[in-house]
């Protein structure tokens, strides 16, 4: 299937910086495509030029084959990262002012209850928690029944409630065939919306394709997870290697039963040994490293 | 230029302002007050120094050995350039000034014999100058208020122009409003069209509002066309909004759009002739004041509520105020930025 977006080879440089460095990727349609990677990866540089917010120093931006134009504007959906939004104006006010920017789209009453917003349709913008305002946001962002949609970070700052309650939104729309981008930078929130996703880092993608085929392909080991308190063993001296966290310690190996026998030869209880597969946040960790990004 | 895409932002900044009751007051509330002080302060009874202009010969100094007369105590001696003659004796008819006295040749003078201080001053003239000339002219009192309200009513539109546009849209761009609007199909165009035709509509309405409650409140004169008064202050209030746009069209920061803003209202403040007359003030700065809008519409009203001046009298100064327009508006295109630098 032909893909609704391309991009080829995009680079934007800054004075001193290389924000993306030649990020190629295709998204096919109806698919949650999942932009992940470190504060300053260039995730949010890549989407706002794929958005046409921002004009790339090389490469190209392509909606259905075509470079970004009319087309894109009425059919793309976006929810940046941070929007402020005018002050005075009402929930149900804010997107009328915006469906009338837009020759089609979705019904006001319709959005206002897909995304659960009619507790406080008559509030002021400025008077809505966090989650409210996330969901106004992607409201906005839906106003034009958009056949792609961007969401930069939509849940960053929200309660897991609200989170799991966002999760099942784009889920709703994504049964609708919509196309989504989504950036974020929690794993859980990418393995359970993303159809594919690709790692950035440094300005260029290290890794992409559907999570569970990247975690295959990274590891062939599973992680053992003893609390720490119960692991009275010195790391240097266990044969297998040992990751100290602050209430737990974690063992990475492919042979469980090689590990098991090792844990009851030092004489480590087993009672709260749990056995879980790698993660996406594990492959994030161990493809951009763990010190801190600013 | 979509029509429904301009008037959503319309309406949405429209909302915006009237519920924004602070400034709306302060919109309306202080050209009122201001008016109504001044009409308290000097409504009604003639100033006590008694204003009297005099033409000479060039080089003549203002005093007693020129004509007696100038050593009058109490009384304003100013000089007028023979080049002003018609300016001062506008002032005469309108008794802002007591009487004109040219001392180029034989003493003449000029006095409308229905100004209390004009008899005065034609009474202490004649007394040493018993052969001076008369020129009687006539014309009704100008009030200090009548002189001052179109002033403080342009002021008003001037800073409501200036703020309203340029620091809102500032504003927008800061916080990333504008971005997120730049994402949608909605063109500069349209949003500048719909920031100008938002606060040209409440900027007209605010003056018209002020305007009526002043007339119930301090009487005060308009003897031309309130239509052409109104033709005046919409072309006004559009030139002023239109450089407000210009000042906005690249700044992210509300603190240098502030500082830019004040650099273009204060000068327009003192020299267009909001507070007092420049009739006197040195030629340049006279060609200086030319420059500013609302120096152009003050003139403007100014002709048509105190001359009673028709089209054709105002049309070269209507025609400034749009040709400058023009330049602010092309200004603002070639630099509007969506989003901050």
């Amino acid at each position: 299937m032909k893909p609704v977006l391309e991009v080829l080879d995009l680079v934007k440089q800054y004075p001193g910086v290389r924000a993306v460095d030649g990020v190629s990727f295709e998204i096919a349609a109806g698919s949650c495509f999942g932009l992940l990677g470190p504060n300053g990866a260039g995730k949010t540089t890549t989407v706002e030029i794929m958005e046409g917010v921002t004009e790339p120093t090389a490469g190209r931006v392509l909606y259905h084959g075509e470079p970004l134009g009319k087309r894109f504007r009425d059919e793309a959906g976006i929810q940046f990262q941070k929007t402020a939004l005018q002050e005075f104006l009402t929930v149900r006010e804010t997107l009328q002012m915006f469906r009338r920017l837009y020759p089609r789209g979705r019904d006001v009453d319709e959005l206002i209850v897909l995304c659960a917003l009619e507790q406080v349709v008559d509030r002021d913008n400025r008077k809505l928690s966090g989650g409210q305002l996330q969901r106004l946001l992607l409201a906005i962002a839906l106003v034009n029944d958009p056949q792609v949609l961007f969401l930069d970070e939509p849940t960053t700052g929200l309660d897991p409630q609200a989170r799991h309650n966002f999760w099942d939104l784009i889920r709703a729309i994504k049964a609708e065939q919509r196309t989504v981008l989504l950036t974020t930078h929690y794993m859980e929130e990418a393995y359970f919306l993303c159809d594919v996703v690709a790692i950035m880092d440094h300005g260029r993608i290290i890794a992409e394709g559907p999570p569970s085929r990247l975690l295959k392909e990274h590891f062939d080991d599973v992680v053992l997870e003893l609390p720490r308190d119960e692991f009275r063993v010195d790391p240097a001296k266990f044969p297998l290697p040992v990751l100290t966290a602050a209430d737990r310690v974690e063992i990475l190996t492919a042979d469980v039963e090689q590990a098991l026998r090792a844990l009851l030869d030092h004489g480590v209880p087993l009672r709260h040994l749990r056995i879980r597969p790698r993660n996406l946040e594990d492959l994030f960790l161990e493809l951009t490293g763990r010190e801190l990004r600013t | 230029m979509n029509p429904r895409r301009l008037f959503a932002v319309w309406h949405a900044r429209n909302l915006e302002f009237l519920r924004d009751r602070s400034t709306l007051v302060f919109n309306f509330v202080l050209p009122l007050a201001l008016v109504v002080a001044f009409a308290v302060i000097f409504g009604g009874q003639p100033r006590n120094l008694m204003d009297i202009g005099v033409i000479t010969a060039p080089g003549a100094t203002l005093d007693a050995g020129l004509h007696p007369f100038l050593g009058t105590r109490y009384v304003d001696f100013h000089r007028v350039e023979a080049a002003d003659l018609d300016a001062a004796i506008r002032a005469v008819e309108r008794h802002q000034s007591a009487l004109l006295l040219d001392l180029r040749g034989a003493p003449g003078y000029w006095v409308n014999a229905d100004s209390p201080n004009g008899y005065l001053a034609e009474k202490l003239l004649l007394a040493s100058a018993r052969d001076a000339v008369r020129q009687p002219v006539s014309g009704a009192a100008v009030g200090y208020v009548d002189w001052l309200l179109p002033g403080i009513l342009g002021m008003n539109m001037m800073f409501s122009c200036l703020f309203g546009v340029g620091y809102v849209v500032v504003r927008y761009r800061k916080s990333g409003f504008l971005r997120r609007l730049s994402a949608t199909p909605v063109t500069a165009l349209e949003f500048g069209a719909a920031q100008i035709l938002s606060r040209l509509a409440l900027t007209v309405s605010v003056t018209t509002l002020v305007y009526a409650v002043l007339a119930l409140l301090v009487p005060f004169r308009n003897d031309g066309s309130v239509f052409l008064l109104f033709a005046t202050a919409v072309l006004g209030a559009i030139c002023m909004i239109s450089l407000g746009f210009m000042v906005a069209a690249r700044f992210s920061s509300e603190e240098l759009a502030n500082g830019f803003i004040n650099l273009v209202s204060w000068p327009m403040m003192l020299l267009s002739g909001v507070w007092f007359s420049l009739e006197s003030a040195p030629p340049w700065l006279r060609m200086a004041a030319e420059t500013l809008p609302l120096t152009q519409m003050l003139q403007a009203a100014r002709a048509i509520m105190l001359d009673g001046a028709g089209i054709l009298d105002v049309l070269p100064r209507l025609a400034t105020l749009l040709a400058m327009t023009a330049v602010f508006l092309g200004i603002a295109a070639a630099g509007f930025r969506w989003r901050a630098a």
